[in-house]
């Protein structure tokens, strides 16, 4: 693979917001005492008239940054994917979904890789508590690259996003010509063997997960779903009409998430066999994050395995 | 009598019909905080408010908050009679495919600022709007009224503090303080009191008034009792189901609408105030 340069996608989303707040005016930023770790400090200390700490109450700054959309705002919420997505549920739905207003969820330090802070300040949960909201798009990018460029047409977008980050510092994926855009979907590798339909810091883990299918002698094609919603319907059929069968990957439960909204949509559209890759329905524990994504289950090889049962179900043409 | 003080007297026991009228068509809802805070919304609407129905987004005006959402019967009643609607609307009230939910919806009712009912945002939306103000220097007020009840959300202490931090003097809060909730009194569910004191420690300017007297609620929200840099607080001690003698002080009447026979004797009253009011101007205040 070579050297890699690592950026964490949260460190990307700081600096992708200054870049917004110099060409856009309305762009203001809320947190709740820890810019520090979500970056939205670098945003304040270049606009600090137009950047509001909430202090520690998560409920209220989303009800407030829905307050400031309705004056022509255009806020972009941040704090730990547990508290804006988890705590503040609530007032996501009502203060932001039904109102349909034009606020901008940005979660850092989601899913399990967050370490060291333990199940507490972990959130494998945050993907199924967004996505059955009415009106929300959610978006997990899955590298710095992406994280800007969704940051930047989250921007442009007339509603509710919510923007899944992470702590860890990952390498970066794409270069600047990716074309990101709500809604689509990427094929990153083409295959025929096995779709693997990855996102956040899995698209990473997946890239080497396809290293070692060929290995194998098998052909994976590898799909970068980073909208989970809207989900590019389109491009995740057309891959499983080719490959008969997937994986899905992704950093939070396999509850809820994108294993499940694949699952919904291949249940009502093209039944063939799928396996997900996930956190099991468990709560993590404190510990380095590389050593919990292999504890959890979501390592390359991990991935791997998937492939292998996912094709053996479609080769013995039936559900196991 | 003062002319303007009788003038909105009249206008809040038309918005209280307008309730009672609602609510029988709608066969459900909650009767008696609507009632308590007709008088506050006919204050606001009809003599403190910048506001223009006719451009219900024009930049400046002063915006209304309903946090207490519950008690929309009354906002409808007196959007209806600002000419946000037409009043024959009203009788659609939480019927398929109205304008008018259950529970106020900023995108279906022209002139409803924000979707509330679930207490305690609509007072954070309130700060959110007011810092959004502030920042754009728009010299409109933001009022946004809250229940007794609604106080016992950690939501409205986190945006007490926050609203008193920014030195948010465009903003103004009313507490329809009736001391009743769905459960039995406030002060027996989960004291609320001393809540003046509370909003003063949190850095707000506070004024307590009888909520159903026009000159003292007039009084109150005037914008010369705005201290530069703080926050306001009007407690209005209130009645709840007030105009409708069995429907004060009942804790039954919270969220409960009346038979027809019930609408038909709280009519019979409520039109006999409007006729002493309209009659020989003596009216009781």
């Amino acid at each position: 693979m070579g050297e890699q340069i690592l950026k964490s996608t949260r460190r990307a989303y700081g600096e992708a917001l200054v870049e917004l707040g110099e060409r856009n005016e309305r762009i203001v930023v809320l947190d709740a005492d820890l810019s520090k770790s979500t970056y939205t400090n670098l945003f304040a200390k270049k606009f600090p008239n137009r950047f509001f700490n909430m202090g520690i109450s998560e409920c209220k700054m989303i009800s407030c940054a829905a307050g400031l959309a309705t004056t022509g705002k255009i806020p972009f919420a941040s704090s730990f994917a547990v508290f804006a997505a988890g705590r503040a549920w609530e007032m996501v739905r009502l203060s932001v979904g039904y109102t349909n207003l034009n606020v901008k969820i940005a979660a850092s330090h989601a899913g399990i890789s967050v370490g060291e802070d333990g199940p507490t300040h972990h959130c494998a949960e945050d993907i199924a508590l967004m996505r059955v909201i009415p009106n929300m798009t959610v978006l997990v990018p899955a590298d710095a690259t992406e994280t800007k460029k969704a940051v930047f047409a989250s921007a442009e977008w007339q509603g509710p996003v919510y923007i899944r980050l992470g702590r860890p510092d990952i390498p970066i994926i794409f270069d600047d010509s990716y074309d990101f855009q709500i809604g689509k979907a990427y094929v990153l590798k083409e295959g025929k063997d096995v779709s693997i339909l990855a996102c956040g810091l899995m698209v990473w883990q997946a890239l080497q997960a396809l290293e070692l299918l060929e290995k194998e002698g098998i052909e994976a094609e590898l799909v970068n779903v980073s909208t989970i919603k809207p989900l590019d319907e389109e491009t995740i059929l057309r891959s499983l009409s080719k490959t008969r069968c997937a994986v899905s990957a992704e950093e939070h439960n396999i509850i809820g998430g994108l294993g499940s909204a694949v699952a919904e949509l291949i249940t009502e559209k093209l039944p063939i066999p799928l396996e997900r890759v996930g956190v099991k329905d468990r709560f993590a524990e404190s510990g380095p994050w590389k050593e919990l994504l292999k504890k959890y289950g979501l390592t390359p090889e991990d991935i791997k395995q998937a492939a292998l049962r996912a094709i053996e179900r479609k080769e013995k043409g039936g559900l196991k | 009598m003062n002319e303007k003080v009788k003038e909105l007297q009249i206008i809040a026991t038309q918005i209280r019909i307008d309730i009672i009228q609602m609510l029988v068509q709608a066969g459900s809802g909650h009767s008696g905080g609507s009632l308590s805070c007709a008088d506050i919304l006919a204050c606001l609407y009809f003599s403190i408010m910048r506001h223009n129905p006719k451009d219900p987004h024009w930049k400046e005006r002063d915006r209304f908050i309903l946090s207490k959402g519950h008690a929309c019967p009354a906002l409808y009643a007196a959007l209806a009679e600002a000419g946000y609607f037409k009043k024959e609307e009203l009788l659609t009230l939480r019927k398929l495919n109205s304008i008018l939910q259950g529970h106020p919806d900023m995108n279906k009712t022209p002139g409803v600022e924000f979707s509330s009912g679930s207490l305690g945002q609509g007072f954070a939306a309130a700060f959110g709007m007011a810092l959004g103000y502030k920042l754009d220097k728009n010299p409109g007020r933001i009022f946004v009224l809250l229940g007794d009840g609604e106080c016992q959300e950690g939501i409205v202490w986190e945006t007490a503090m926050g609203a008193s931090h920014y030195g948010l003097d465009n903003l103004t809060a009313i507490l329809d303080y009736n001391n009743l909730q769905i459960d039995g009194k406030v002060s027996e569910i989960m004291e609320i009191a001393p809540i003046a004191e509370k909003f003063r420690a949190f850095g707000w300017t506070t004024y307590e008034i009888d909520g159903h007297d026009i000159e003292q609620i007039l009084w109150a929200l005037s914008p010369e009792r705005i201290v530069e840099g703080k926050p306001t607080m009007v407690i209005a001690r209130t009645v709840k189901g007030k105009g409708v003698s069995f429907m004060e002080n009942e804790v039954d009447w919270h969220g409960k609408a009346p038979s027809p026979q019930e609408a038909e004797r709280a009519l019979a009253e409520l039109y006999k105030q409007l006729e002493e009011l309209k009659g020989n101007g003596r009216a009781d205040s």
